[in-house]
């Protein structure tokens, strides 16, 4: 599954609009999944992981980083990602289900944020685009 | 069995009062067939799904989101006892409609994006965890009686 020349287009125009509260929203996305699906806590062990923490917007702000690095190359999001990737295969190893729970959280933080930005085609331009990058961070892992 | 806190139930009830059940149902099954068109699998009698407006627009997505949803609002009334409340719905999808269970995770999610949308600032990560928890718990109900 690859993304249509219209979904980059979507996907870019939203990625102007969460840039300028990026931080805000990766914090809220890794509240969502640890509130929502607490089992992700037993991989950050050693963050104190309360809401409005340091580790939370320290975290938050990392993983968003991230996605930007991967929407400034829609044409290789692998490329972009590759250290992440192998950090997750060799070091972090975390569960490939949890991929998909993160990624319905940013899903949910998006919706909530911008409600008319989230149309029908930028829901599955979204759901396609964290689909992809968590493929990509998983395609070392075995 | 889901295991609600009484703050999540109240958060789950007093949400759900302000939902048009009727109009959220369409919205989400037709997000449902859109974002995820492999499902669209269980409605060759729909006509036109061709495209977000096709779906979104057709009358028989609409009726038949209405439908799932007010059968979801009736789980809702019965927390307690989801697998008693969906065990001859549960038995419908599984011997006569023949859907993979795997679906009721994806519209269950689907419709807290919609809520999501619906309620913007107001769906808390606490609301979220709370629906979540009713999704899952709807979802399993309607799985339990495969054979």
């Amino acid at each position: 599954m690859s993304l249509t020349k219209a979904e980059r287009t979507i996907i870019l125009s939203m990625w102007g609009k969460i840039s300028t509260q990026a931080d805000a929203i990766g914090t809220e996305a890794l509240e969502r999944l640890f509130a929502s699906f607490p089992q992700t806590k037993t991989y950050f062990p050693h963050f104190e992981l309360r809401a409005g923490s340091a580790h939370l917007r320290a975290h938050g702000a990392k993983v968003v980083a991230a996605l930007g690095d991967a929407v400034r190359s829609l044409d290789d999001v692998a490329g972009a990602l590759s250290r992440l990737s192998e950090l997750h295969a060799y070091i972090l190893r975390v569960d490939p289900v949890n991929f998909k729970l993160l990624s319905h959280c940013l899903l949910v933080t998006l919706a909530s944020h911008f409600p008319a930005d989230l149309t029908a085609d930028a829901h599955v331009a979204w759901d396609k685009f964290l689909s992809l990058v968590s493929c990509v961070l998983t395609e070392k892992y075995r | 069995m889901v295991h609600l806190t009484a703050e999540e139930k109240s958060l789950v009830s007093s949400m759900w009062g302000k939902v048009n059940v009727d109009e959220v149902g369409g919205e989400a099954l037709g997000r449902l067939l859109i974002v995820y068109p492999w499902t669209q699998r269980f409605f060759d009698s729909f006509g036109n799904l061709s495209t977000p407006d096709a779906v979104m627009s057709n009358a028989k997505v609409k009726a038949h989101g209405k439908k799932v949803l007010n059968s979801f609002s009736n789980g809702l009334k019965n927390l307690d006892n989801l697998k008693g409340t969906f065990a001859k719905l549960s038995e419908l999808h599984c011997d006569k409609l023949h859907v993979d269970p795997e679906n009721f995770k994806l519209l269950g999610n689907v419709l807290v994006c919609v809520l999501a949308r619906h309620f913007g600032r107001e769906f808390t990560p606490l609301a979220q965890a709370a629906y979540q928890k009713v999704v899952a718990g709807v979802a399993n109900a309607l799985a339990h009686k495969y054979h």
